[in-house]
Formats: C-alpha cells, sequence, structure tokens
C-alpha cells in the first residue's frame, strides 16, 4: 500500500485532495439545501398545486343556470349558445355575492358591435351592420333585446340583413336589378330567415334569358351558350351580384 | 463448495439486490401513481366559426391576470388576408386599427378569415427541452406549466416555442404563456376563452373521454395541427385550416 502511495505524483494527490474537500462541501451545502430547491418532482407538484389554487373569475354558465333561470328567451333566441360571460364579463364574484357584487350591463353601441359590424373576413351568413349606415348613435338594445336578437320588424328591403351583397350589387353592372328579379322570395322569409330560403337560379338558361345570343334584352352581353362555358354553370364563374365588367 | 461461503456469497448477492430491487419498486411505483389520471387535455378549433371579436382575447386576460396592453397575451385572434396578387397579410386583431387599411379593400382581397391561436400544449415541447432550470415541464394531464418560482426569465423558451405562444410577464419577469386555465379544467370548468367563445369556435376536452365534444369535433372534421413538420405534436387542433396558415 504504501509503495503504491509513493508511486502516485505529488501534484497528483495534491489535486485529488483538493477535489476531495470541493466535493465533500458541496455535497455537505447540498445535503443543507431544502427538498423543495433539490426535488425536481417536488417543484412539479408545488407549481401544478399553485396553479391549481389560482382564483376562478368566470363562474361558468351553469353557474348562472342556478339562478337565472329564468332567461329560457335566451334559449330560443339566436344567441342561445352564447355563454353569459360573454356579454356580462367575469362573474364568479357576482356567484359568490349576488347582491353586492354586479356583473357588467353592456348597453353601449360599441359593444355589440364588436361581434357585429361588418367585416370581411367574418364567416358569410354571421349577421353583419354597417356601423355607420344602420341607425347610427342609437343604442342597439332600444330595438333589438340582447337574450332574443331578433330584428324588432319585418325588415322590408332585402339590405337590411343582406347589407354586404347589397353594399356590393351597389356598384355592379347589376345594379339596376331587384333582388327578386333572381331571387323569388316567400313572404315567411322575412320572418323565420333560416327556416324558410329564398331560391336561386337553378340553370343557365336563366341567365340566358338576358344573356344568351338572341335574347330580348338590349345592350347586355351576350354570349352562346352552346359555346360558352360548356358544363358548368354561370355563378361557378362569374359572382352574380358583382359580374366582371371586362 | 463450502456450506458457509455459499452463504456468504448467497448474501452479498441478494441484499445489494434486494435493496436495489426495493428503490427500483418504490420509484416505478411512484412514477405510476403519478401516470394514472384520468385525463389528457386537449383543445379543437373550427377557424370557419371564429367572427375575430375577440372576447377569448378579453376573458383570458380577466381570468389569468395577464397585462391589458395588445403586446402580453395567452391567447390571440390573428387574421388572414390572402390577396389577389398572393400577398398574405397576418394582422393580430388587438393591433388591428379600425380602417383595417392593411389588408386592402375587400375588392384586393381572394379570401380572409380569423385564425385563434394559443399554446399548442405541444406532446414534445421544444420549451421544455430548451429551458436550463427545468423550470417549466408537462403534467401527467399533459398540460405545460411554468414554475415562476423557478423561472430566471432567460427568454429561451420564448425563442424556442415555434408558435410564439409564450412571451415575459412584465412584473413578474418569468416566462408565462396559456395553461387551458389549469385551474379552471381541474375543476371541471371550461377555459375561460372556450367558455366566452360567442360562435363556439373553441371546442376544449378530453382526448381520453370516449364521447365529448371534443371526440366529436375529432370524428367530424379534417384535423390539422399547426407546423406539423416539426414533430410538435400540438394538442390544439384545428379543423378547416387554410394552407396560409402559419
Amino acid at each position: 500500500m504504501k509503495t503504491l502511495f509513493r508511486k502516485i505524483p505529488d501534484p497528483l494527490l495534491r489535486i485529488v485532495v483538493v477535489l476531495a474537500v470541493l466535493a465533500a462541501v458541496v455535497l455537505t451545502l447540498r445535503s443543507l439545501l431544502p427538498p423543495s430547491l433539490k426535488d425536481h418532482d417536488l417543484q412539479v407538484q408545488a407549481t401544478v398545486e399553485r396553479e391549481i389554487a389560482r382564483p376562478v373569475r368566470h363562474a361558468g354558465s351553469d353557474a348562472c343556470a342556478e339562478c337565472h333561470d329564468q332567461f329560457n328567451v335566451k334559449k330560443a333566441g339566436y344567441h342561445r349558445n352564447l355563454s353569459c360571460e360573454t356579454c356580462h364579463g367575469p362573474a364568479k364574484e357576482h356567484a359568490e355575492d349576488p347582491t353586492e357584487k354586479k356583473p357588467n350591463l353592456p348597453r353601449l353601441r360599441e359593444f355589440c358591435v364588436r361581434c357585429h359590424a361588418y367585416n370581411p373576413s367574418r364567416p358569410t351568413g354571421f349577421p353583419q351592420i354597417n356601423p355607420a349606415a344602420h341607425n347610427p348613435l342609437k343604442a342597439c338594445i332600444t330595438c333589438h333585446d340582447p337574450h332574443d336578437p331578433k330584428p324588432p320588424n319585418v325588415p322590408r328591403d332585402c339590405d337590411a340583413c343582406h347589407a354586404e351583397i347589397a353594399r356590393t350589387k351597389a356598384i355592379s353592372p347589376h345594379v339596376m336589378l331587384e333582388c327578386t328579379t333572381c331571387h323569388n322570395v316567400p313572404n315567411d322569409h322575412r320572418v323565420k330567415p333560416r327556416a324558410v330560403n329564398a331560391s336561386i337560379p337553378a340553370d343557365r338558361d336563366f341567365c340566358g334569358r338576358c344573356h344568351a345570343k338572341g335574347a330580348a334584352v338590349k345592350e347586355t352581353p351576350k354570349v352562346d351558350l352552346a359555346t360558352h362555358g360548356e358544363k358548368y354553370l354561370c355563378w361557378q364563374c362569374h359572382y352574380p351580384h358583382m359580374p366582371e365588367v371586362k | 463448495m463450502e456450506r458457509r461461503t455459499f452463504f456468504q456469497k448467497a448474501f452479498s448477492i441478494a441484499l445489494p439486490g434486494g435493496i436495489l430491487g426495493l428503490m427500483f419498486r418504490s420509484r416505478t411505483a411512484r412514477a405510476e401513481e403519478r401516470e394514472a389520471p384520468t385525463h389528457y387535455f386537449g383543445m379543437g378549433i373550427q377557424t370557419e366559426k371564429c367572427i375575430g371579436c375577440g372576447r377569448c382575447v378579453e376573458a383570458c386576460k380577466d381570468e389569468n391576470d395577464v397585462p391589458k396592453v395588445p403586446f402580453f397575451t395567452r391567447t390571440w385572434v390573428e387574421r388572414y388576408t390572402i390577396k389577389k396578387d398572393g400577398d398574405v397579410v397576418i394582422q393580430n386583431i388587438d393591433r388591428m386599427s379600425d380602417s383595417q387599411s392593411e389588408g386592402g379593400t375587400d375588392r384586393d382581397m381572394l379570401r380572409s378569415f380569423f385564425v385563434p391561436k394559443l399554446c399548442n400544449q405541444c406532446d414534445n415541447p421544444p420549451c421544455v427541452q430548451v429551458c436550463p432550470v427545468g423550470a417549466t415541464f408537462k403534467t401527467v394531464d399533459g398540460v405545460v406549466l411554468v414554475d415562476e418560482k423557478r423561472c430566471i426569465g432567460c427568454r429561451y423558451c420564448i425563442q424556442a416555442c415555434p408558435y410564439g405562444a409564450r412571451y415575459l410577464h412584465p412584473e413578474k419577469q418569468t416566462a408565462d404563456k396559456c395553461t387551458f386555465c389549469y385551474h379552471r379544467i381541474t375543476k371541471g370548468l371550461l377555459p375561460a376563452c372556450v367558455e366566452v367563445c360567442p360562435t363556439q369556435a373553441r371546442i376544449f376536452g378530453d382526448f381520453r373521454a370516449i364521447a365529448s365534444p371534443l371526440t366529436r369535433f375529432k370524428r367530424m372534421n379534417k384535423i390539422h395541427v399547426l407546423k406539423p413538420h416539426l414533430n410538435t405534436e400540438p394538442k390544439v387542433l384545428y379543423a378547416d385550416l387554410d394552407g396560409e396558415v402559419r
């Protein structure tokens, strides 16, 4: 054993001693640290518990229904799928202390317009208005019940709902055509727009009444239906509310 | 072999082996205890239903104490505008001016739509890999969380996230991100954004549930995830996603 030690060079022995001391210091310090600083599992556990303990601000529509079931009117209207807190804001405080804390009651026009202003990126069929033209400065709730937001009167003109199409058509060559020239609109469509649909043209001959060669209408661009467009229907290439001028 | 040496050898093998075995068993038992969750959370997003109203962003900020300035968001909505000349304009609706001039007029547009975005809660999260202090991790129910006590605010994870879902919380100076509202979902509530979405563009659920809105969403739609080539395996699924969405 002694010969073995003598064989090790002195500097190496010193390095080993220094390293051993360092390792001992590090290990003792580490053992002094609380487990929460060392154990990753404990930290994960603590974080998960901390996240779970965060305060809930939105009560959820089930909580609202416990007291406010009288809003049956909402269940049948167009807003039936909206959560109460979509409009009334976070209401957990109100659910816990109904008399003291009241949720928001949005009454301003700006609030409704955030969803219902016309935006070309919104999906087709979503009810949109032009806030500058649609009864400006009047609060929406004077005419529409937000819990059952149907139009207050049966609309007279199509552009009350189909404003986007009306605006497009207004600057198109078809501006002089009434909607009813091409669409057969049952009266019930104005009352129950989704249950009863307006008709749409069925075939090429419908457009051909004005645009076929030899059609009685003057001053319309004419094509030979037999050769133009082959199997396609006219509106598969031309948008009827804005047919290309060129 | 002599009886004495046999016993000596047998003990010298069996004793440490037994201890090791016990340690191993307790470890696996512990792991199994953690690996037996009932949930594996995910979200489905129907881009065709999003109207870009931003209620989700607002509700998220209310629920999670996110600073109420546009730059800091756990979830946000992007407006994609594909122009006729092929340009793609992506705007965050929070930072969009009222004129929406960047997208051009309706005439320049080929198509346009909104895409809600949030942390994808990747099954293979790059942010967890890069964290130098192990402050971010995936919970047993699949949600990626940040330990704000452990986070040193180095921003590596913010850089590493391919979806830009993380930001540095200006007050806490730690990385912050969507937690699927972990404090809500563990209590059986919906995440705040899902709760308030007026058109049900967001669907939340449990991948392990046999019948749930999310399961139905997965069955009835063509599903896509963001940046699938990165192999992050997102748990936020998109239906009817446009090819231009990044």
